[in-house]
C-alpha cells in the first residue's frame, strides 16, 4: 500500500484502457465481418456488380468502425492521460471510463455491420437502387452509433471531471457504476437498432417503391430501440452527479454497484428484443406498403411491453439510489443492495428479448393478413404477459430483498 | 473489519447473494422460450384464424411449461430468502 499515488492512477489507466479497446474491439470486427461475408456473397451472385459491392462494403464498414475508433481514441487518451484529484478515486475513474466506452462499443460495432451487409446484398440483386440503399445504410448505420456516443460521453466525464471532493467510498462504485451502467445498457440498443436498418435496407431492394414509409418505420423502431440506452444513460449521470460525501462506506458501495449493474443488464434484452421487432415491421411494410399502418401500431404496442422489465431495473436502480440505509460493516448488509441489483438485472433480459421475438412474429403476421391485426395483437399481448412473468418475479426477489430481509 | 464477519455472517451474505444469482439468471430462459412460444403461436394463428381458441390455449400450456424453471429459481430464491 506503500505505492506512491501516481503509481495507482497509472495502472488503473492501464487496465482501463485495455477494458476500453478490448471490449470495443468485439463489435465493430463481427459487424465488419459479417458486412464482408455478405459481400461475398453478393459478388458470387453477380460478379459483374462486384466494384459497387466493394465500394458499398467499405463505406459500411467504415461506419461500423467507428465505435472501436472511439475505444481506441479513449484507450490512447487513458495510456497518456495523468489525471488529478486523489488517486485511488482517478484509478476507479479510469476504470470505469474504460468500461463504459469498451461496453459500449460492442452492440454499435455489431449493429452497424447489419445494414452494410444488406445493401451489399441488394446491390447485387437489385442494382438500380444502389445510391438509395448506401444512403438508408449510412442513416441505419448512424443510428446504431449513438449507444456508443452515450458511452463516450459517459467516459469522457469519468476521465475530465473534478472528483476532489469524493470520498474514495462509496465513491469508487459510483464510478465503476456508472461505466457499468451506460456500457452494458448500451449493448442491446446498438444491436436493436442495426436489425431493423438491415431488414429496411433489405426491403427497399426489394420494393424500391415503399422506401419512404420503409425509412420512416425504420427510424421509429430504431428510436425505440434507443430507449433502454437512454436509461442506462441517466443512471450513469445520477451515479456520477449526486453528491456521496457523508455516506456511509458500506453498504453504500454495493448499492451503488447494484444501481449500475440493475439497469445496465436488464436494458441488454428490451434493447435487443425492440430490434428484433422493428426489423420484422421494416420487412413487413416493404412487402405490404398499404399495412404500415396497423403494422407500426402493433410494433409499437409490442416494443412498449418489452421495454418493461428495462424499466422494471431502472426502478430498482432508483431504489438502490435514493433509500438511506444505515452504516453497517456485516456481510449481510452490502450482500442485499448487490444481490437485489443483480437479480433485476439479469431477470429483465429474458423477457425482454422473449416478448420482441413474439412482436415480431405477430407484426410479419399482420403484415400478409391486416384483417387480424385485433386478434393476433391481443394474443400477443397474452403471450407477452406470461413471458413477462419471470421478469417479475425477479423484481418481487430484488424488492423482497431490499424491503423485508 | 475482517474480525467483525462472523460464520453466521457469511452464510446469511452468501444465501441473499444466492438468491439474487439464482433469479436473475433463471429468468433470462423462460423470458425468451415463452416469448418465442407466443411468437409462433401468433404466426400460426395468423395462417389458421379459426383454429385461435386452440392454438391459444396450446400456447397457454407450452408457456406453462417453459415456466417450470423460472419457478424453481423462484422457489429457490424465496428458499435462500427466507428458509435457509
Amino acid at each position: 500500500m506503500a505505492y506512491p499515488d501516481q503509481i495507482w492512477i497509472q495502472a488503473a489507466s492501464f487496465v482501463g484502457a485495455a477494458f476500453s479497446v478490448g471490449f470495443g474491439a468485439i463489435g465493430a470486427a463481427l459487424g465488419e465481418g459479417y458486412a464482408a461475408g455478405n459481400a461475398s456473397e453478393a459478388m458470387g451472385r453477380n460478379p459483374e456488380k462486384s466494384g459497387d459491392i466493394l465500394k458499398n462494403m467499405l463505406i459500411g464498414q467504415a461506419v461500423a468502425e467507428s465505435a472501436g475508433i472511439f475505444a481506441l481514441v479513449i484507450s490512447m487518451l487513458l495510456i497518456f492521460f495523468e489525471g488529478h484529484g486523489e488517486p485511488l478515486v482517478t484509478a476507479f475513474a479510469f476504470m470505469g471510463a474504460g468500461l463504459a466506452m469498451g461496453l459500449s462499443a460492442i452492440g454499435s460495432g455489431m449493429g452497424g455491420g447489419f445494414p452494410a451487409a444488406e445493401a451489399c446484398q441488394g446491390i447485387a440483386t437489385n442494382p438500380e437502387t444502389q445510391g438509395m440503399l448506401t444512403t438508408n445504410m449510412l442513416i441505419g448505420s448512424a443510428v446504431c452509433q449513438t449507444p456508443a456516443i452515450f458511452g463516450m460521453v459517459v467516459a469522457f466525464m469519468l476521465m475530465f471531471m473534478n472528483f476532489e471532493n469524493l470520498p474514495f467510498s462509496p465513491g469508487w462504485a459510483a464510478l465503476l457504476g456508472a461505466g457499468l451502467s451506460v456500457g452494458l445498457g448500451a449493448i442491446g440498443s446498438g444491436v436493436g437498432s442495426g436489425i431493423p436498418a438491415g431488414s429496411a435496407t433489405r426491403g427497399m431492394a426489394r420494393q424500391p417503391a415503399a422506401a419512404t414509409t420503409v425509412r420512416t418505420n425504420m427510424l421509429i423502431g430504431s428510436a425505440v430501440s434507443q430507449t433502454p440506452a437512454i436509461f442506462g444513460m441517466v443512471i450513469a449521470f445520477l451515479l456520477v452527479f449526486i453528491d456521496w460525501t457523508g455516506k456511509p462506506a458500506s453498504p453504500y458501495w454495493a448499492m451503488l454497484l447494484g444501481a449500475g449493474l440493475s439497469t445496465g443488464l436488464s436494458a441488454i434484452g428490451p434493447g435487443i428484443g425492440n430490434g428484433v421487432t422493428a426489423g420484422e415491421a421494416a420487412e413487413g411494410i416493404a412487402r405490404v406498403p398499404e399495412a404500415s399502418g396497423p403494422i407500426t401500431t402493433t410494433m409499437l404496442i409490442g416494443q412498449t411491453v418489452a421495454q418493461s422489465t428495462v424499466i422494471y431495473g431502472f426502478l430498482v436502480s432508483l431504489i438502490l439510489l435514493f433509500i438511506d440505509r444505515e452504516a453497517s460493516t456485516t456481510m449481510v448488509a452490502w450482500a442485499i443492495p448487490l444481490s437485489a441489483g443483480i437479480c433485476m438485472g439479469f431477470g429483465g433480459i429474458g423477457p425482454g428479448i422473449g416478448e420482441g421475438i413474439t412482436a415480431a412474429y405477430t407484426v410479419r403476421r399482420i403484415a400478409r393478413n391486416q384483417d387480424l391485426n385485433v386478434l393476433l395483437t391481443r394474443v400477443m399481448l397474452v403471450g407477452q404477459a406470461v413471458s413477462e412473468s419471470t421478469g417479475i418475479y425477479s423484481l418481487i426477489v430484488s424488492l423482497l430483498l431490499l424491503f423485508v430481509v | 473489519m475482517a474480525a467483525e464477519i462472523s460464520g453466521a455472517d457469511l452464510v446469511k451474505a452468501a444465501a441473499l447473494m444466492g438468491a439474487g444469482i439464482a433469479m436473475g439468471l433463471g429468468a433470462i430462459g423462460p423470458g425468451v422460450g415463452e416469448g418465442f412460444a407466443a411468437g409462433k403461436a401468433c404466426e400460426a394463428i395468423g395462417r389458421n384464424p379459426g383454429e385461435a381458441g386452440l392454438l391459444t390455449r396450446t400456447m397457454l400450456v407450452g408457456q406453462a411449461v417453459s415456466e417450470s424453471t423460472g419457478i424453481y429459481s423462484l422457489v429457490v430464491a424465496l428458499l435462500l430468502i427466507f428458509v435457509v
